[in-house]
């Protein structure tokens, strides 16, 4: 009795466990490799690549990242992908000519690789997502610096992040072309703290200092709209000096608080974890190919197009001010 | 004699210094006003506290690379502590930085003092093991300005006499680190270890102990600037202060305190910190390209050492028993 019971067990247990690996050969694994981990914006761009993941069914996201915003740091973890066998790997490059070649051997493993937030080589990806097309982002950008001058007319300056960061300088470069479009907007300086706060910080207190005239400070990073915001603040400018750009609302509710920020604008990192989830799955399924010309079906995000080199436009940033930053800082 | 030089060594600090400081008001106006001075001074505290930490762990011929690392951990801890029970008071918050930080200075000072593991290969791993653990405590998350207490972000600001508490911190810190290293037997007792083990153990000096001490007085110092960081620039996260280990031992090494142990005074360290502080304010104002700004760094960084190493050739090291000497040599090199 004893024994057959033992054989009964045994045998359920063996079956439980061909079952649970056969379900785990049909999981999609997808590798989410972003700039750095601990960072409050990819952490929400994870939320919503596990919303999708939920959503799909069957799908594992794999979150991970360099400690510290380095290309080495994001080749070793994109080969770590490889060799756990993951299905699509969708990357925020922290350059994009390096991740090129670790990709190459990615996809030549049958691997989908897309970039997404932050772009990497023609050569070493399908497709990219882009949060925004660069061009709204560049024209946000100048309108949000516009909209805290008198009558749109002024000098204000920029506070970048590394001066090799992809999208950063796509950005800069966009605003600088549309430029024109805005009379009377007229740009300083462009600065580069590093997207450390200390030297941000020092880099916004030296244009408060050597360039009097500037009366707005766009930074386009969120470690670098934070510092501005706190050199303002203790240079006691608030009200005389702006300062905006892309950041959190949950990190940029001080800022608002205090005056220091009207408005600021960031697309919804929810929504673009969300949505390189959803194209990464659809591209393992052989839905699509993500060939330029294509529309890849994104589930609540409606469709994608894909445009000429392979890049796709999420949607458009979003203003946050006084009267919705409350809702927000409490989601992302 | 050796004394000279030294006075010598700071003495050309402070006259490079004001140099750089006159250099730059021309190309700037209103760089050397006093405002602005102060304004570097303050900027420049953290800094100032974290290479006295640096500069007693090397004085023993060690070096501790994981202060910034300690700045992140503890400068997260007490952020996330501040958020969670904003009634909690400052003096308790402060209390419980200087706390954390101690115990992570310990356990470099423990692995080396009873270890004997080399302490770059020690406070290489705890430097990336007290980052990991600051991602591991906040699962990532930030800690925002709305979420700190006013007391928390505004103490370090207020004025007294002109400075902001911040600044007056870093005097009374260099105060009784100067008192320490110049009135104390652990003061000595950290030359010795440094400057000569063997004849400090002949001197009845532990020097594993003494290191343990340098590396805790370290850690205290960063668990301190942990707190001043977080308030100063008002957010904490993983990355703080990433890279700024390699800071306070540059500022170390210009302010002439000798990478193998025993040579080095707190003005040397204070200076050496002053110095970094000046060229990192000027460099934002005298709009210098960001590539230049590094390789400059750089390259001050470099002719300190060249002067260093010269400066050290020129004394010493022991009058009697010249094939003893070379040995002594033989093993710093």
């Amino acid at each position: 009795m004893k024994l057959l019971k033992k054989l009964i067990l045994g045998s359920a247990f063996a079956v439980a466990m061909l079952a649970t690996q056969a379900q785990a050969a049909d999981t999609v694994k997808i590798g989410l490799v972003v700039k750095s981990l601990g960072n409050g914006f990819f952490e929400a761009a994870n939320k919503g690549a596990q919303e999708a993941a939920k959503e799909l069914g069957g799908v594992e996201v794999i979150y991970t990242g360099p400690t510290s915003t380095t290309a080495e740091g994001q080749i070793e973890v994109i080969n770590a992908l490889i060799a756990q066998n993951v299905n699509a790997i969708a990357v925020s490059a922290n350059d994009p000519d390096a991740l090129v070649p670790a990709l190459k051997k990615a996809m030549a493993r049958g691997i989908k690789v897309i970039s997404w937030d932050s772009a990497v080589g023609k050569d070493g990806r399908i497709m990219h997502l882009n949060p925004s097309s660069n061009e709204l982002i560049g024209k946000m950008c100048l309108q949000l610096a516009a909209n805290h001058l008198k009558d749109g007319k002024g000098d204000f300056a920029i506070l970048s992040a590394t001066t090799t960061s992809t999208n950063q300088n796509t950005w800069i470069a966009e605003m600088k072309k549309q430029l024109p479009n805005f009379p009377g907007l007229n740009l300083v300086t462009t600065v580069y703290g590093d997207d450390l706060s200390d030297k941000s910080y020092r880099e916004a207190q030296g244009i408060l200092t050597s360039q009097p005239n500037v009366k707005v400070i766009v930074a386009p990073t969120t470690v670098g709209v934070l510092a501005a915001s706190q050199a303002v603040a203790d240079a006691k400018k608030i009200g005389d000096v702006y300062v905006t750009g892309l950041g959190l609302p949950s990190e940029m509710a001080g800022a608002i608080k205090s005056g220091v920020t009207k408005e600021f604008a960031i697309w919804n990192p929810i929504d673009l974890g969300y949505s390189a989830t959803q194209i990464a799955y659809r591209l393992v399924k052989g839905e699509t190919d993500g060939a330029p010309g294509s529309e890849i079906d994104a589930g609540r995000m409606g469709k994608i197009k894909v445009g000429e080199n392979g890049e796709a436009a999420m949607a458009d940033p979003f203003v946050y001010n006084a009267t919705n930053i409350d809702q927000f800082s409490k989601i992302f | 004699m050796i004394r000279q030089l030294f006075k010598y060594r700071e003495m050309l600090l402070v006259v490079v210094i004001a140099i750089l400081v006159a250099a730059f008001s021309t190309r700037s106006p209103g760089f050397a006003r006093p405002a602005n001075l102060a304004n570097i001074f303050n900027d420049t505290s953290i800094l100032i506290i974290l290479a006295l930490g640096q500069m007693t762990v090397i004085l023993t011929k060690s070096i501790d690379l994981s202060v910034a690392a300690n700045v992140a951990f503890t400068g997260m801890a007490v952020g996330m502590l501040n958020a969670a029970h904003p009634d909690l008071p400052l003096a308790a918050i402060v209390l419980v930085a200087l706390g954390i930080g101690a115990v992570l200075g310990a356990i470099n000072g423990l692995f080396v003092w009873k270890l004997g593991i080399p302490s770059i290969v020690v406070t290489l791993g705890t430097l990336t093991i007290y980052r990991g653990m600051a991602f591991v405590l906040s699962g990532g998350a930030w800690v925002n300005a709305h979420q700190m207490t006013e007391p928390f972000l505004q103490t370090p600001r207020q004025l007294f006499l002109g400075l902001p508490l911040l600044g007056w911190t870093a005097i009374v810190i260099v105060g009784i680190m100067y008192l320490i290293m110049s009135r104390t037997f652990l003061g000595r007792a950290i030359y010795a270890s440094g400057g000569n083990p063997t004849a400090a153990v002949y001197a009845g000096i532990d020097v594993g102990r003494t290191r343990f001490y340098a590396f805790v007085i370290s850690g205290t110092l960063a668990g301190l600037c942990a707190y001043l960081w977080v308030s100063r620039y008002a957010v904490a996260y993983v990355d703080i202060a990433a890279g700024f280990e390699l800071d306070t031992v540059a500022a170390c090494v210009i302010g002439g305190i000798s990478t193998l142990g025993g040579i080095g005074t707190v003005a040397g360290a204070v200076l050496g910190a002053l110095f970094l502080g000046v060229i990192k304010n000027a460099l934002p104002v005298i709009d210098i390209s960001p590539f230049a700004q590094m390789a400059i760094s750089g390259s001050v960084i470099i002719a300190a050492v060249i002067f260093n190493a010269r400066q050290e050739r020129r004394r010493g090291r022991i009058i009697l028993r010249d094939r003893g000497a070379s040995e002594e040599i033989g093993v710093a090199a």
